[in-house]
């Protein structure tokens, strides 16, 4: 492996270990009465923006309060960023291009699971709404979308990647760049 | 046919004649429009406007608040004068706010709004507001468009030349309008005027950090009619200008007994000087009476406090500190130009304007330039101070303002005008019509050291043929006039809230990046307050049951409420919960003899309810918060005081949990 691909992969695990200091993911909300709009941004162990207004909103259609302590992802995630994160080192200075794929394939896995985890989040809290709300519109559920914007009763829905979300992926790519590159490109 | 030719010769001349005369008939002024008049004051929906506009209310006790150039009305501030919508002095928390040393004085008539000032400029922090009546100065806080503190005046009568203040906010000052003797040696002849009746100039101090309040001292002087007051600016720093009528301390009919000098006065005060002298202990402490009350932003109440003495100086006892100025004839402003070199004062039966140099005053006290004595405070020789005259001006100057090119607008109320003049030349240059009868008039920032040169704008008594009739009573008005070119024109009419005897105006983004949001709940106080839905509760001391009620969208807790027994006085202390912008909460309850509450998310208000007859009494939520606004609702059932009905209560989340 060339110095600079070592160098590369350094870098975008440094890039990776700001995850820690910016929220990883954010969800928006907008409506006539909130032309401001509301945020609630995840980071890899807490939830932080309007998350008591969204509460005060959200019992209207009977959906369940978000509370920080029920995730037990908060947990987990740090630490497994941080695995990732060690692990993406250990592979550059060892010059390992199979274990490059690894973290590569670790990623993917630690991602999908990740993404899979958010769905069911997501599901829960858009479906499983109390009877005694007060608002109930027959067929209605308020799953906010994985990524993008969906319309929700007088709510636009807004979810999307924060800051240390694209720091990740950026490094992501940079380093499945350089496996790519490593394997297929580089002139033996 | 001799005869029908003259005939015909002579009905035409009487024609010829007739038409003349017709023509002769002056025309009347007419207001120069702006052609784009509309465009100029059209604030499109959704933006701002540039300015905020504090009105005085007038007999209304109020303060209005208006964004310029709309003139559309943001808010009306409740402070001396109890406001049912909001509860202002209706609550317990704030009833406090309108304790005097006569009691509780539910009503009083605001004059001046006085913008508070940083290096001689406006600084968007507070507005103070003089109650004329029962001697009163209020100030506002401008984070929340809130009455925060009112001070009584002792010694005094009719609190009218106030509250205006000096460069860095040091002092805001009172005097009266009546002149009465001092407190506890107040009841005697009123035919002792001239002996025993005295003017009160009255020096409050304002903490720099908090803007606290407090009677700093008093000069004791001659019994006149101390009508208006402006501050120095740079190199007269150290002084304040006040207007006095009624030199000729004349105790009945005024109108004519009080017109007879041609000259009264405009009074100088060192009160540098007079600082010094108080801190040197040269004052005199005497025994006075007055309250000062505070509203404290965290427990959500007002609390009175009574002094018990004021320091006083006599004017002339001290020389230095006081002197007259004549000026021609009962003048009413006396305003101090951007540079502080000019006092440009208004005597409202005159014909000119007479603009002092405060150059020439500083020299004629070195001199001792005097022209006699008045109770052993000179007067100085009018030619000695004056500048100048402007001539030919108009009938009844009244009050100037200064813009940042170096005029003068001046409003004329006998003749009903606005006269722009150049204030180094003292030449009229341009004058308006003004509909009708214009008190005070306003530049933004006309008063300080940066005027802004945009607007004028006349505050008027009169409307008569401007707006749709309402019966007898017709409305006050503001007059908006562009005064960015040579000409001033009007581009706007529009109503105010009771008399704008005075307005000040600022511009908006001074106010807007400081305005609150909303109060934390985590720092409300209220010994009173439910601050979760956990902590709402009924509680019974003998006859006395305080409700801690919480309010939240979309009910309030608790919504039920049994056990009250006719003789109760009920507490309802109600806490809004919200910690969102704009979602107050109203309380109102059936029968209640008081008003309703308006809470303000965070906030803790208590109404106090007195049941008159046994029976269920409903509960609601006034101010539309939500889409289950309806059914923010409960119950009170009151029994006959002998009966046997446990105190009970419920609602919220326990109500539900025991589904």
């Amino acid at each position: 492996m060339k110095t600079s691909s070592r160098n590369i992969i350094l870098i975008c695990t440094f890039f990776m270990i700001g995850a820690f200091f910016f929220p990883f993911w954010k969800i928006i909300l907008e409506a006539p009465q909130y032309p401001e709009g509301l945020e609630m941004k995840i980071w890899l162990y807490k939830i932080t923006g309007d998350v008591e207004k969204i509460n005060g909103l959200n019992h209207y259609i009977g959906m369940k309060l978000i509370h920080e302590d029920e995730f037990p992802e908060f947990k987990i995630m740090p630490w497994a960023l941080g695995l990732l994160i060690a692990f993406g080192m250990f592979g550059a200075i060892m010059r390992k291009r199979t274990l490059i794929w690894s973290w590569v394939a670790a990623l993917a896995v630690a991602g999908g699971v990740a993404f899979y985890d958010f769905y069911q989040w997501l599901y829960d809290y858009g479906h499983n709404l109390d009877p005694h709300a007060a608002i109930k519109v027959p067929g209605m559920s308020y799953q906010p979308p994985m990524l993008g914007y969906k319309q929700l009763l007088n709510f636009l829905a807004g979810s999307f990647p924060d800051i240390g979300g694209y720091l990740v992926i950026a490094a992501a790519l940079g380093i499945v760049s350089v496996a790519v590159y490593e394997q297929f490109f580089r002139k033996k | 046919m001799k005869k029908i030719r003259l005939i015909l010769v002579g009905m035409t001349l009487i024609a010829l004649i007739g038409g003349s005369f017709t023509s002769c008939k002056p025309k009347k002024v007419g207001s120069l429009m702006a052609g784009d008049a509309a465009q100029k004051v059209y604030v499109a929906p959704g933006k701002f406007d540039d300015f905020y506009f504090f009105t005085s209310g007038g007999f209304s006790g109020q303060l209005g608040v208006y964004g310029l150039p709309s003139g559309r009305l943001l808010k009306n501030i409740p402070v001396f004068s109890q406001d049912p919508t909001t509860g202002w002095g209706y609550t317990e928390e704030s009833k406090p706010m309108l304790n005097t040393s006569h009691g509780f004085v539910p009503w009083d008539d605001s004059h001046h709004p006085e913008l508070s000032k940083t290096n001689g400029e406006d600084d968007g922090r507070w507005i103070f507001i003089n109650g004329n009546n029962t001697p009163r100065i209020a100030r506002i806080d401008l984070t929340t468009f809130r009455t925060v503190d009112i001070i009584e005046i002792p010694n005094a009568g009719g609190n009218h030349a106030s509250p205006f203040c000096t460069e860095n906010t040091e002092y805001v000052v009172g005097n009266s309008r009546f002149s009465v003797p001092l407190d506890g040696k107040d009841d005697v002849s009123i035919t002792t005027f001239k002996e025993n009746f005295k003017g009160a100039a009255t020096f409050i101090k304002v903490d720099p950090q908090s803007g606290e309040m407090s009677v700093a001292f008093q000069i004791v002087v001659p019994g006149f009619n101390y009508d208006l007051a402006r501050a120095g600016k740079g190199v007269s720093h150290d002084w304040m200008f006040f207007t006095s009528y009624n030199s000729e301390q004349a105790h009945n009919l005024l109108e004519v007994n009080a017109s007879q000098n041609d000259k009264d006065f405009v009074m100088a005060i060192n009160w540098k000087k007079a600082e010094e002298l108080i801190a040197q202990g040269k004052g005199k402490k005497i025994p006075a009476r007055y309250l000062h009350n505070m509203y404290d932003e965290t427990t959500h109440s007002a609390t009175s406090k009574e002094e018990k003495e004021v320091t006083i100086i006599t004017a002339e006892e001290m020389p230095g500190v006081v002197y007259y100025v004549p000026c021609p004839k009962s003048p009413h402003g006396c305003d101090v130009s951007p540079d502080g070199k000019y006092i440009v004062a208004s005597g409202k039966l005159a014909a000119t304007i007479p603009v002092f140099s405060f150059e020439k005053l500083q020299k004629a006290i070195e001199n001792k330039a005097f022209e006699g004595e008045v109770s052993g405070i000179p007067v100085l020789k009018y030619e000695e101070v004056l500048a100048g005259e402007v001539q030919q001006t108009g009938l009844g100057p009244l009050h100037t303002e200064f813009d940042d090119k170096g005029f003068a607008y001046t409003s004329f109320f006998v003749s009903s005008e606005i006269v722009k003049w150049d204030l180094e030349k003292r030449v009229v240059v341009d004058r308006a019509p003004t509909y009708y009868s214009i008190g005070h008039l306003c530049v933004p920032g006309g008063d300080s050291r940066k005027p802004s040169g945009k607007y004028v704008i006349a505050l008027n008594k009169i409307t008569k043929d401007r707006y749709l009739p309402t019966g007898p009573e017709l409305t006050q008005s503001a007059q908006l006039f562009d005064i960015s070119g040579e000409k001033m024109t009007l581009l706007l009419d529009f109503p105010t809230i009771g008399e704008p005897h005075y307005a000040q105006a600022i511009a908006a983004e001074k106010i807007v990046k400081n305005s609150k949001k909303f109060f934390k709940i985590e720092e409300n106080t209220n010994p009173f307050a439910a601050k979760s839905e956990a902590e709402a509760k009924v509680v019974r001391k003998g006859n006395r049951v305080d409700v801690y009620m919480i309010a939240i969208r979309s009910h309030l807790n608790p919504d039920n409420i049994e056990g009250i027994k006719m003789g109760d006085e009920v507490y309802f202390h109600v806490t809004n919960l919200e910690q969102d912008w704009d979602v107050p909460h109203g309380f109102a309850v059936k029968g209640a003899n008081n008003s309703e509450l308006l809470i303000m998310p965070g906030e803790t208000a208590t109404l106090k309810w007195t049941p008159t007859r046994t029976g269920m009494f409903p509960f609601y939520c006034t101010d539309f918060c939500s889409a289950l606004h309806q059914e923010m609702q409960g119950y009170a059932r009151v029994s006959p005081a002998s009966a046997n009905v446990p105190l009970t209560f419920s609602g919220g989340a326990t109500a539900a949990e025991s589904k």
